[in-house]
Formats: C-alpha cells, sequence, structure tokens
C-alpha cells in the first residue's frame, strides 16, 4: 500500500522510531474522518484540492471547447456564464486555496520543529467543513436554473436575478470563510507559540513567514467577504436594498466592498507560492537564499499595500479623477516590492551550483512566466490603458499569468520538492520534466494569444464573438486542451505512483543544497515528529540532539 | 513626432501577425474565412485599434511605451538569469559563492525600479486628467444599457430629442444560435439596426446608466468604456477624428445575451449630420402613434411581427417555442387569455426574477402590437386583438 495512506511509519529509522511507540489512532476510514494529525490534514486538503483542480478544469474546457470556434455548438449562453462562473469560484477558493493551506498544514509544523497544528481539532473541522461547501458548489449546476452565472465576482444587481444556486453559492462562501479563518488561526497560533527553541523568527524558513503574513490577510479580508455576500443575500430574500438601485442600493458599494477583499485575495493566492519558491531557489543553487530580511520586508510590504490597491479593479465604474489617480499610484508601488522578490531569487541563483530537478525547473518557470503577469499587471495599472484593456481578454490572460503559471507552478514546484518527505520515494525525474515542458508549453499556447484578443478588444465572459477573433481562440482551446491533459498526466505518472509507494526508496534529504528541519526527518516523515521539542544549531536549520 | 514613431511601431505586429497566420490557419478551416472589419477588429489583431480620438492615440502611446520599457526590463533580468543558468551550473563545474546579504544592492534594486515607475506614472496621469474632462461637450448623448440593447437620448446640442434603441441584427443572433457561422459577414454580432450618429470633430458627451443590471459602453477606437450604473449616471467623452464606423461591445457581465448588445458608432460630417438630425426628426413625428387609434387586426399583427423580431426573437426564439428556461408562447396559456392584463403585465413588469426583463422603454403601440402578434402567431390562432389603449390603461396599475 501506499506510504501516504499507509498507517505503519513504524518502520522509520531507528533515532525516530522513539516517536512512534505509544501511537495508537483510529485506522480505516476512521483515520481520515476523525483525522487530527497535521500530515493526514495536509494529505486530505492536497487531494481535496487535485479532485476540485480538475473539476474546475473540466469547466474550463468546456468554456475552451464553446469557444473553439464562432457561433455556438456545444451550450447556450445561459450555460457559458455557469461555466465561467463556476469555474472561477471553484479554482480560487476550491483549488488554489486549499492547496496552500495543505501544504502550510504539512510544512510549518515541520519546519519550525513544533509536534502538530496548535488546534488539533479545529483542523479537522476546517477540512471538512470544505466538503459540504464544495458539494453545493458543484451541486448548484443541478439546481433549478442551474448555477449561479454573475460571475465569480458576483456583481449586483445581476445577482439578485439569479436562481437559488445563488443561495446554496453563498451558503457555500460562508462555510469556505469559516474554514479559511479557523486554517489561519491555527497557523498563526502554531507559527507564534510553537516553534522550538532557537527558532526565531528571523531565522524562520520563508514558507512560513509568508503563511505568517497570508494568514493575517486571511483573518483580516474573508469577513469582509462574508460581509458582502451576506448583504446580496438579505438584498434578495429579505427586502433590504444594500445593492438594489431599485430601492435606493448602490452596486457599486457592493464592488467596492467585494474588492476590498478581492485584492488582498490575489496576495493571500501568491505569497506562500512566495515562500515555496523562496526554499526551493536556494536548495537547488546550494546557497543560501539572497537577502532573507528584505524577502519578509518585502512580502509584508506587498500584504500591506495590498489593502489601498482594491479600486484599481473599478476603473470604468467612473471614479473621480483622484480616485483614479490615487489608485493608479498604488497599484504601481506593488511593482516594487515585487520587483525586489524577483532580484533576490536572481541574486540567490547567481554564482551558485545550480541543478535542474523538477522542483527547480517549476521554480524557474514560475519566476519566469510570473514575471510576465506582473508586466501586465503594472501595464493593467495605468488607469488610461486600463480603460482599454478592462474586462477584455488581456485581463483574462494576465491573472491566468498570475494565477495559474505563478501559483499553480509554486504549487508544482512544492510538490515535486517535498513529495520524496511525503510518501518516501522518489518521483520519476523524467515524467517530473515531461510535466513541466508539457505545463509551460501548452500554458503559454493557451493565454499568450488572450493578451492579442484583449488587445483587439474581446470582452471576457463572451460566449460567441465576431470572426475576427477566431484563430486566436482556436489556438488557445487547443492549448487549453493540451494543459489539461498534462495535469491528468501528472496525477496519473507522478503523484498516483507515489501515493502507493512505488519507486526509489528517498533518502532524509533527497536535495543536498536543501536546508530546514523537514529534511532532518526520515522519509516518509513518521506520523508523529517533534513530539520533544529539538534542539537547533545556531542557524536554526539542523537538529543538534 | 511621438506619432511617427507609434507609426514605425505599429508596422512591427503587422509583421508578426503574417509570421503567426499559419497558426490560426491550420487551426480554423477555410470554412469561416474572416475579413477585417474598418473600425471594428482586423482578423488576428494584435494590438490596439487604430485610434480615431486624441485620447486613443495617448492610450496607444502610453501602452507603447510600458510595453517598451517593461520589454527592456524583462530582456535585462532574464539575461542575467539564464547567463547564471548557463554559467552556473554544477555540471559545469560551478561553486557556490557564500554571499547571501548586501543592504547596498537592496537599497539600490528598491529605489530604481521606485524611480521607473514614477517616471511611468508621470505622463500616465497627463492623459488620465484629460480623459476624465467631460466640460464643454457640443452635444450630450444618454446611453442607457438595458438587457439586452442599448438605448440613446439625444439630450442636449443639435438633434435634441432624438431617441432609438439599437439592438443586435436578429440575423446575426440566429446564426450564433444555429452553430454555422461559415456565412458570417465581417461584422458578425457587431451589426445593430439603430447605430449611434454622430458628427466628427465635435466633443461628444456620453451619459451611460442602466435599466437593470450593469452594463458597460465601450468603443476601442476611442478609447472610451464606461460602466453603465443601474441608478447612477456616470459620464465620459470623445472627439472622433475621422469620419466612418466604429464598433464596440458591452464589457461588463450583463446575464445570458452578454455578448450580443454590440455599439456601433456612425462619425458623419457636420452636413451629413444636419441631414440625419432632420430626417430623424420627419420620421418621429410620422411615426409618433396615437395611443388612441384604434387598430385593425391585420395592421397590428404586421407591426407586431417587426417588434417581435427586434426584441423577443433573441430569447422566445421566431418559432415562439422558448428554449431551456425560456418560456414558450406558442401555445403559452397566458397568451391565449381572453383578458390580456396579466401578459400586458408580464411585459411591464418583467417575470421570473428579471430573467425575463421589463419592456416598458417600448411604446403603447409597440407592446400592444407584439402582444397581438404573440396571440395570433404559430398555432396560437386566437384572433384576439389588444390595442394600445389597454396597454396605457395597464401602466398605471
Amino acid at each position: 500500500m501506499s506510504a501516504v495512506l499507509d498507517h505503519s511509519a513504524h518502520a522509520a529509522g531507528a533515532a525516530h522510531g522513539a516517536h512512534d511507540h505509544h501511537h495508537h489512532g483510529p485506522t480505516g476510514w476512521r483515520r481520515w474522518v476523525y483525522a487530527t494529525n497535521h500530515k493526514d490534514i495536509g494529505t486530505l486538503y492536497l487531494l481535496f484540492s487535485f479532485t476540485m483542480l480538475m473539476v474546475g478544469g473540466v469547466l474550463a474546457l468546456l468554456i475552451r471547447a464553446e469557444l473553439f470556434q464562432p457561433g455556438l455548438q456545444l451550450v447556450n449562453p445561459e450555460l457559458f456564464n455557469q461555466l465561467t462562473t463556476m469555474h472561477g469560484l471553484i479554482m480560487v477558493f476550491g483549488a488554489i486555496m486549499p492547496a496552500f493551506v495543505g501544504f502550510a498544514n504539512w510544512m510549518v509544523p515541520l519546519q519550525i520543529g513544533a509536534s502538530d497544528m496548535a488546534f488539533a481539532r479545529m483542523n479537522n473541522f476546517s477540512f471538512w467543513l470544505m466538503i459540504p461547501a464544495a458539494l453545493l458548489l458543484v451541486g448548484s449546476f443541478f439546481m433549478p436554473g442551474g448555477a449561479p452565472a454573475a460571475g465569480w465576482t458576483l456583481y449586483a444587481p445581476l445577482t439578485l436575478q439569479m436562481g437559488p444556486s445563488m443561495d446554496a453559492g453563498i451558503f457555500a462562501m460562508h462555510i469556505l470563510g469559516a474554514s479559511s479563518i479557523m486554517g489561519s488561526i491555527n497557523i498563526i497560533v502554531t507559527i507564534l507559540n510553537m516553534r522550538a527553541p532557537g527558532m526565531t523568527l528571523m531565522k524562520m524558513p520563508m514558507f512560513c513567514w509568508t503563511w505568517l503574513i497570508t494568514a493575517y490577510l486571511l483573518i483580516a479580508v474573508m469577513p469582509v467577504l462574508a460581509g458582502a455576500i451576506t448583504m446580496t443575500l438579505t438584498d434578495r430574500h429579505f427586502g433590504t436594498s444594500f445593492f438594489n438601485p431599485a430601492g435606493g442600493g448602490d452596486p457599486v458599494m457592493y464592488q467596492h466592498i467585494f474588492w476590498f477583499f478581492g485584492h488582498p485575495e490575489v496576495y493571500i493566492m501568491i505569497l506562500p507560492a512566495f515562500g515555496i519558491i523562496s526554499q526551493i531557489v536556494p536548495a537547488f543553487s546550494r546557497k543560501k537564499l539572497f537577502g532573507y530580511a528584505s524577502m519578509v520586508y518585502a512580502t509584508s510590504s506587498i500584504a500591506i499595500l495590498s489593502f489601498i490597491v482594491w479600486a484599481h479593479h473599478m476603473f470604468t465604474t467612473g471614479m473621480p479623477v483622484t480616485g483614479q489617480l490615487f489608485f493608479m499610484y498604488a497599484t504601481m508601488l506593488i511593482s516594487v516590492p515585487t520587483a525586489v522578490k524577483i532580484f533576490n531569487w536572481v541574486a540567490t541563483m547567481w554564482r551558485g551550483s545550480m541543478t535542474f530537478e523538477t522542483p527547480m525547473l517549476f521554480s524557474v518557470g514560475f519566476i519566469f512566466v510570473f514575471t510576465i503577469g506582473g508586466f501586465t499587471g503594472l501595464i493593467l495599472a495605468m488607469a488610461p490603458i486600463d480603460i482599454q484593456l478592462q474586462d477584455t481578454y488581456y485581463v483574462v490572460a494576465h491573472f491566468h499569468y498570475v494565477l495559474v503559471a505563478g501559483s499553480l507552478f509554486a504549487l508544482f514546484a512544492g510538490v515535486y520538492f517535498w513529495l520524496p518527505k511525503w510518501t518516501g520515494v522518489m518521483y520519476s525525474e523524467l515524467r517530473g520534466k515531461i510535466h513541466f515542458w508539457t505545463s509551460l508549453v501548452f500554458f503559454n499556447i493557451t493565454f499568450f494569444p488572450m493578451h492579442f484578443l484583449g488587445l483587439a478588444g474581446m470582452p471576457r465572459r463572451y460566449a460567441d464573438y465576431p470572426m475576427q477573433f477566431a484563430d486566436f481562440n482556436a489556438v488557445a482551446s487547443i492549448g487549453a486542451l493540451g494543459f489539461g491533459l498534462a495535469q491528468v498526466y501528472f496525477f496519473v505518472a507522478v503523484v498516483w505512483p507515489c501515493m502507493r509507494g512505488q519507486g526509489a526508496k528517498a533518502p532524509a534529504k533527497p536535495w543536498d543544497g536543501a536546508e530546514g528541519l523537514e529534511w532532518e526527518l526520515p522519509s516518509p516523515a513518521p506520523l508523529h515528529t517533534f513530539e520533544t521539542p529539538p534542539k537547533l544549531d545556531a542557524t536554526a536549520t539542523r537538529i543538534i540532539g | 513626432m511621438r506619432h511617427n514613431k507609434v507609426k514605425t511601431m505599429m508596422r512591427i505586429p503587422h509583421m508578426l501577425a503574417s509570421a503567426l497566420c499559419w497558426v490560426g490557419a491550420w487551426a480554423t478551416t477555410a470554412a469561416h474565412a474572416a475579413q477585417d472589419l474598418p473600425g471594428g477588429p482586423a482578423v488576428n489583431q494584435l494590438n490596439l485599434h487604430p485610434p480615431a480620438t486624441r485620447i486613443a492615440q495617448e492610450q496607444h502611446w502610453l501602452h507603447w511605451m510600458m510595453l517598451i520599457i517593461c520589454t527592456v526590463i524583462f530582456v535585462a533580468v532574464f539575461s542575467v538569469m539564464f547567463y547564471s543558468i548557463w554559467k552556473h551550473r554544477k555540471s559545469q563545474g560551478a561553486k557556490a559563492a557564500h554571499f547571501h546579504e548586501s543592504v547596498t544592492v537592496e537599497v539600490i534594486w528598491t529605489v530604481i525600479p521606485f524611480i521607473i515607475v514614477i517616471l511611468m506614472a508621470l505622463p500616465a496621469t497627463k492623459v488620465l486628467v484629460a480623459q476624465k474632462d467631460t466640460t464643454n461637450a457640443d452635444i450630450t448623448i444618454k446611453t442607457t444599457g438595458y438587457q439586452w440593447k442599448w438605448g440613446y437620448d439625444y439630450l442636449k446640442g443639435e438633434g435634441e430629442g432624438i431617441a432609438f434603441l439599437s439592438t443586435l441584427d436578429s440575423s446575426h443572433r440566429a446564426m450564433s444560435n444555429s452553430g454555422d457561422v461559415s456565412q458570417a459577414p465581417a461584422d458578425y454580432l457587431l451589426k445593430v439596426d439603430n447605430p449611434m450618429v454622430v458628427p466628427v470633430g465635435q466633443k461628444i458627451r456620453i451619459i451611460t446608466t442602466a435599466n437593470d443590471v450593469i452594463h458597460a459602453w465601450m468603443v476601442p477606437a476611442f478609447g472610451v468604456k464606461q460602466d453603465a450604473i443601474p441608478g447612477f449616471v456616470r459620464d465620459t467623452w470623445f472627439r472622433a477624428e475621422k469620419v466612418g464606423d466604429y464598433y464596440g461591445q458591452c464589457a461588463e457581465l450583463c446575464g445570458k445575451e452578454h455578448a450580443y448588445m454590440p455599439i456601433h458608432v456612425k462619425v458623419v460630417s457636420a452636413q451629413d449630420y444636419s441631414a440625419w438630425v432632420a430626417e430623424q426628426k420627419k420620421k418621429a413625428a410620422a411615426l409618433l402613434d396615437d395611443p388612441k387609434r384604434v387598430w385593425v387586426l391585420d395592421d397590428i399583427v404586421a407591426r407586431g411581427e417587426k417588434v417581435y423580431a427586434a426584441n423577443c426573437a433573441a430569447c422566445h426564439q421566431a418559432s415562439g417555442q422558448g428554449a431551456g428556461a425560456i418560456k414558450a408562447l406558442d401555445g403559452s396559456a397566458i397568451v391565449k387569455d381572453q383578458d390580456a392584463a396579466r401578459q400586458i403585465q408580464v411585459l411591464l413588469q418583467g417575470a421570473a426574477n428579471g430573467a425575463m426583463p421589463s419592456w416598458k422603454q417600448l411604446s403603447d403601440t409597440d407592446l400592444a402590437a407584439v402582444i397581438s402578434y404573440t396571440k395570433n402567431a404559430w398555432s396560437n390562432k386566437t384572433g384576439q386583438l389588444v390595442q394600445p389603449a389597454d396597454v396605457v390603461a395597464q401602466r398605471g396599475k
């Protein structure tokens, strides 16, 4: 059976075997339903998010199939809007966010030398809350009138026209928000209180730092989203008019509230990715991360700035000129700390001793392609240009460059990096490389042409389009199919064999340049680790007894 | 000087376009070979529309400036990275150095991007301030977004009082539904029944609002995009420098027919505009329906058929069969009911939470006509007739 799924982690190295001898947890399905172990919950999160990635991916492929040619061949415009809406919601709230929480569950205790997450039972609850939420989201397709079709941003007053599935969607968002807040509290308390002696904050691995900051962002903005959708709910059913212009409400107010959540949300999905990359680049450059302190400060500045840029999503609502100027300047400012991060990664690689195993390939790919997304972000930040590009495919290209080539590629990099630690076996390097190159090529075939479509003025969320846009749409659809198949390959050829324990046995530290407490443990990591706080060396990267 | 530069730079995408053509050529069949639409999108267009206003020209220039600066930085940063990847590989015998921090370097690469960003923001500020200045307009037109068409009311300046709706050509909508676009014309999904007409060289102020949900009025060649928000008015402006046809589409998700409410602005010479205004006024006078007129069945059904094709067929279909969640009108109990009050109310108020929008903006005569048509079309041969007076009576209720 699998190493991850296998309960008998007792075969762990002699030095650590003592950690396990008194453990008699539940087995079979109880192990997962009653899970309180951070590693088990991390595994659950990761499998859940991959499932949702596949569901969201199928929706994306249906969208791309319809857009392969002009004219409506497969779906009607109503269903098309449902597909774009649910693709967005499922990918953001079902795939990317839970995947990072899965990483946090697995890696934060291992990296700071803690025995588990601070609130083990709440941890279980925050995971299992996601299941009903996911069922509500996916099930909304089968409700009368179909799934919500107001876009993932759920702009009022279009939401007021939606059928009962809108309420299901709002309820699902509430549940996911509660889950996220609980997860964040857990992560903050774990990081602040459960670090091993000697693991000072400024010696902490970058992944923990980025998650600490992300968790604060989540606690700050998830309630804002909850407020926005609750007001939508009461507008729909209880006669209020927060956003309903027919009763004197203000639809633009909805957008302000939504994006006050929505922009920090963007960073919630990218900061942990920065953390993963900051672990991997030094490991494969065999050199310490350049500018550790400035990386921490840059991450914090991005987090703080993320609260004062929200209205750059709303340049076309007709803000006064001073408002547009402020949000334009503030947004452009974000490129400064982001550039600092890129420079630091490049400086880390400079005069290193580099090798390019799959985690490093995905990291370099991330830096390269994410930077393209960063630059298009800077171009979009310019209000006069944004007037041309707002709500066109240029925006679609931009946010897929930062969310797919950004967040998702960093997640893949992290999976390859830590898979030996999780499963105890090495993945196939050849298969990893096939996955990387197909993903990178098909990603760009899919999304690069969208820049041209957007510049030429093709609006997003269109079920059908003028003939002049046909060729680029066809190219994008072909790319999307290839990209989707590459991810199926990833699961079938990489993840599944590792989960079943097939492959060369992984040493405790498979990457000779890697540093950190997780590599001090045997592979796979035993179910229980650091039950007594380890004694650390001066750099807090090694155990000395 | 600046615009010459733009022109030289604009050649680059054309060369790129031809290089990229083969990519699309095999992907789509020759059956729907498309042609460029002047004022609208060109086939495989790689950049913003050729500007037709000063503001669009400035936006174009800004975009080129940003693209060039970003590309230069991108190439510089990644040259360093790929040089390092090439040289500092373990397989090349590279030994890792030990440096890992330098405050000087960090300060330098924080300050330099900061300065670059400020330099970028300066020209953007100038354009932004200019494009928000809607004062001293020659003509003011109110643009109302409806699900799913545009309404244009000429409020001030020459042509004041002209008002009409602008809807996608229903044959294009039907073609879209059929899935077969082999016969699609160059203005597929962009052709409307009544384009907005404006004179060249005049400052046109557009006031946007909406009737139901948020829409956005955009014309890329003018560099204009402004959300149309129900319950609120916002404004934007343009001064077209060239006579011609310009196209745009709704740019804010507004429900299922979002892709089917295009914008077509006809820019004409001052004389042509005056002639158009005179003609519109004459037509309006001739069309001015007396809501007290009593119609005979054949006349009102013929009128109703046109109203139906322009407004109802997109959802309920020409066959009256509806589709999916859209109710069939053929055989509908409400339609065939001897008492027309219920059907009149559905048209005035909308139904199903706005999935069936309100049509109260149509005239009493048009509403009476379209109801009479549905009562007599397809298998609904009821012989019933609704007069404009019946609609007037229901409006107050």
